[in-house]
């Protein structure tokens, strides 16, 4: 009976704090058909806002899964002083407001800012352009791929890279061959969880990008915009896309992920 | 078949592997500075201007700043009701990474998906749809909408993936041998969980409900459509750094980001040491 | 090793389909500076985002407009103007108030005699008006009867939206007769105050919440509620007989790296042409003689901002964090409502 009673507490407190608020937005924009949701989407401005929105994406993700596996090896596999602290800096920006991390990312990279300047005088100019946003968005999310990975390197011990060490495979191959096939589905959980992130965040990129209309603009400023300007269906159905994107995304990775959980 | 399976690492070494060998070596040296350097660069770097700016003019500047009204105020109820998120998390979280692990029934994969959605929606939207849904036209007639509570649900919504998602993975590994041992040898269900289980699980809920913590105190967007708002009643702290931006008071707004980042990262920092308190006992 | 193959081919399937997304969007976004054109920035608030884009159109059929093309940006007028301050590039600049441009010439941005033209550097004006819903089944007309028991009041949260200042400071500015009676005005904040079930970051998110249902009245501004007017929402409006002039100010930058071009749009703006376009969109203009301006009444207790100090004096007396009059009455309502 504690079986019932726990999975009926589990999906009674999901269904009211997820499943029926997400299931709204979903009924909100197709309440009155899909041709608004497409039309909607095709417009010259959402399409310019995705692709702005998958470029920023598709970079904070690729350099936090880099840096994310090495920082995790580092933190599971390594010693060294100061360990702890590093692992408290990385999950601390979960724990900054996105306002602060525009303000912070202004004040160091901004025009007017000594650093900032240097570099806009070299010709790269960071805030209110892709590189601030990619920056932006890479702060947000950046625990994520690091968390995926470390709880599943430290229960899977090193015994078997010792193995292939002792038995003459490099740092490389061990790595390859060993570690990534062993944290695969948490990695690619944590690509995909930084991914989602990537597309969703909002207050941090609002604040570096400087809202232009066709330039910077992604798709939740896109959503703000349109909101603000009364043009609800448009709104709701790039907020829709935006919550589209991230389940097939989840539901992909579940799909491909070995089954594993179940022995 | 032994370099692709995940689960063989830990089934020769009966459960969680604490005692890692440590290996020393120039590589450490070379991967701890490139982390730092990209840490610096992206995080480090920009919050110590955040705290410079904040304390430049000295600690009775900064002082005056986080004592304002209502910045106490939204600090005070910022770090309150996190505690409470916290401690939901910490109960409910397990609970859910439980029932995903060890029941089976219909539709669990997709409920596993849906977990991680939080962290996809964009916060804004989540607020709007809280809002529509525990609003003032509630078609569950709960009106949470411009109180409390409402800023309390909204905090959940978001927070929800890190304890489940923490425990989970650890809970996947957990060797089942030495629960059936104990429950063959006469253990009651409870005895089991709480001798073998829950010690195990422990870091990992500890963990997950410190992350959900931290993420709480900084939540913005979706706090800001349910809450209402309200100055000294629902106005969370990252609201009022918002307001103080607005009002040109940037040092302002770097104090009580500070006081923010101090108390994350005294968290984050606790929790790494009762972790390692906890392994050396275990 | 099937499953690691399998899993990492998804990945990067996923990755490839982005990056086509990616670059399906790109190819159509590549007008920009061509032989010959000029491009200009502009940097504005969001109300008048519909009106721009008409006048730039109808700029760029000028021969002074010609060869000018535009980037634009819309958002709050203090997120705007911070913007611009921390070095979004801008050659035109229009903020909802003066002070979001008084930031700008204080960072060296804006030349100090920017308000030095015919209209005192205002291109616009509207006023704080009490909109209701349709029909006004409240009948809700003056500033006292937002106070009456009962009345759900939506203004945004004064702390975090500049523009919030003009709907407090017009209900304090009309019951004190025009500052004159500060123990009236201050008493009409407390009871208008504790009326005020939310209060939203911004004007236009109060306005959203607005016509989601909530409240009974709402204060914002005339151009706004035509503004939704036109967008179909149904709500009606009173133009208060005491109420507080609302003034847009417009101005280009000094760096800008096209003055020649961005001062002709600023003229432009000052055109019958434009102005009639910004009548069309709900703001009164600042020119005379505009077809359409007459429709807009003037209330006989009209003030502007000076009257009741002008905005340094204001912000110091009413919105500072610790001392502020609007602090105050704020902190007592949250601490009563906080236990109830």
């Amino acid at each position: 009976m504690a079986k019932y009673g726990l999975r009926t507490v589990a999906l009674v407190y999901l269904l009211f704090l997820l499943v029926l608020p997400v299931g709204l937005i979903g009924w909100r924009t197709f309440e009155h058909g899909a041709g608004p949701f497409f039309d909607a989407l095709s417009s010259h401005s959402a399409l310019h806002a995705f692709q702005v929105t998958f470029t920023v994406a598709l970079w904070a993700v690729a350099l936090n899964t880099v840096f994310g596996i090495g920082a995790a090896i580092l933190l599971v596999r390594h010693s060294f002083p100061g360990k702890r602290l590093l692992g408290a800096l990385i999950d601390l920006p979960l724990a900054v407001s996105p306002v602060v991390v525009g303000l912070a990312l202004i004040l160091v990279y901004g025009r007017f800012a000594p650093f900032g300047g240097w570099l806009e005088n070299h010709g790269i100019q960071v805030i209110f352009s892709t590189p601030g946003m990619v920056l932006a968005t890479v702060f947000v999310s950046l625990p994520l791929v690091v968390r995926a990975i470390v709880p599943v390197l430290e229960e899977m011990g090193d015994d078997q890279e010792q193995a292939a060490h002792t038995l003459g495979a490099n740092r490389w191959q061990a790595f390859r061959r060993i570690t990534v096939p062993g944290i695969r589905s948490a990695l690619a959980y944590g690509i995909v969880l930084c991914l989602a992130r990537a597309l969703g965040e909002y207050g941090a990129v609002a604040v570096v990008s400087g809202r232009l209309v066709d330039q910077t603009q992604t798709l939740t400023l896109y959503v703000e915009e349109r909101f603000q300007n009364f043009e609800q269906p448009a709104a709701y159905a790039a907020a829709t896309a935006l919550a589209v994107i991230a389940i097939v995304s989840l539901l992909l990775t579940k799909l491909l992920r070995p089954k594993d959980g179940d022995r | 078949m032994a370099l692709s399976s995940t689960s063989t690492g830990s089934g020769l070494a009966p459960g969680p592997v604490r005692a890692v060998r440590r290996r020393k070596n120039p590589g450490t040296m070379l991967g701890l500075g490139t982390a730092l350097i990209y840490l610096s660069l992206i995080v480090l770097i920009p919050l110590a201007a955040v705290v410079w700016k904040s304390t430049g003019q000295g600690p009775g500047f900064f002082w005056k700043a986080v004592t304002t009204p209502d910045a106490w105020a939204s600090l005070q109820l910022t770090i309150g009701a996190s505690v409470v998120v916290a401690l939901v998390n910490l109960v409910m979280g397990t609970v859910i990474a439980w029932v995903l692990v060890r029941d089976r029934f219909p539709g669990k994969a997709v409920v596993d998906s849906l977990i991680d959605l939080p962290f996809a929606l964009p916060t804004i939207v989540a607020g709007l749809v809280l809002l529509a849904l525990y609003g003032s036209d509630s078609p569950l007639g709960v009106n949470l909408a411009y109180t409390r509570a409402g800023v309390l649900v909204a905090l959940l919504f978001v927070t929800l993936p890190f304890v489940v998602r923490t425990v989970q993975p650890v809970l996947l590994e957990l060797d089942r041998d030495m629960e059936q041992a104990a429950a063959s040898l006469g253990a009651a269900p409870w005895t089991v969980f709480r001798r073998i289980i829950l010690p195990n699980l422990l870091p990992a809920m500890v963990s997950g409900t410190a992350l959900a913590f931290t993420r709480s105190i900084a939540e913005f967007g979706s706090t800001v459509l349910i809450s209402g708002n309200l100055p000294f009643k629902t106005q969370v702290a990252a609201v009022q750094i918002f307001g103080q931006i607005e009002n040109d008071n940037a040092v302002g707004a770097a104090a009580v980001s500070t006081v923010l980042l101090v108390v994350a990262l005294a968290v984050l920092f606790a929790l790494d040491l009762i972790q390692r308190w906890g392994a050396r006992r275990g | 090793m099937g499953r690691s193959t399998r899993t990492i081919a998804a990945v990067a399937a996923l990755g490839i389909g982005m990056s086509a997304l990616a670059a399906c969007g790109s190819s159509k976004s590549s007008s920009a500076g061509g032989g010959g054109t000029v491009q200009l920035a502009l940097v504005a608030y969001s109300t008048p985002q519909a009106a721009y884009t008409k006048i730039i159109k109808a700029f760029q059929a000028t021969p002074e407009g010609k060869n000018v093309t535009f980037t634009q940006s819309y958002g709050a007028s203090g997120d705007q103007s911070r913007a611009v301050a921390s070095g979004l590039k801008a050659d035109i600049v229009a903020f909802s108030l003066a002070p979001d441009i008084d930031r700008l010439t204080k960072a060296g941005l804006v030349a100090a005699d920017w308000n030095t033209d015919a209209t005192k550097g205002f291109v616009t004006d509207s006023v704080v008006v009490i909109a209701t819903r349709k029909g006004n089944p409240k009948g809700i007309k003056t500033w006292t009867d937002l106070t009456k028991p009962g009345v759900q009041v939506i203004t945004p949260n004064p702390f975090t939206s500049g523009g919030a200042r003009w709907n407090i400071l017009a209900g304090y500015g009309a019951i004190s007769a025009k500052g004159t009676n500060k123990t009236a005005g201050v008493a009409f904040l407390n009871s208008l105050l504790k009326n005020v079930p939310v209060q939203d970051n911004s004007g236009r998110a109060s306005l959203q919440t607005f016509v989601g249902g909530k409240g009974d009245a709402i204060l914002t501004y005339e151009n706004e509620s035509i503004f939704a007017q036109q967008k179909g929402q149904a709500l009606d409006y009173t133009v208060p007989d005491s109420t507080i002039l609302i003034e847009n100010p417009v101005a280009v930058t000094k760096n800008s790296a096209h003055p020649v071009q961005a001062k002709a749009f600023l003229a432009f703006l000052h055109s019958a042409t434009a102005q009639k376009i910004f009548v069309d969109n709900g703001y009164r203009p600042t020119a005379t003689g505009i077809p359409g301006a007459d429709k807009f009444p003037t209330p006989p207790g009209l003030f502007t901002i000076n009257d009741l100090g002008g905005w340094t004096q204001v912000t110091k007396d009413f919105f500072d964090p610790q001392a502020g009059v609007i602090t105050g009455i704020e902190k007592k309502l949250g601490v009563s409502t906080g236990k109830a």
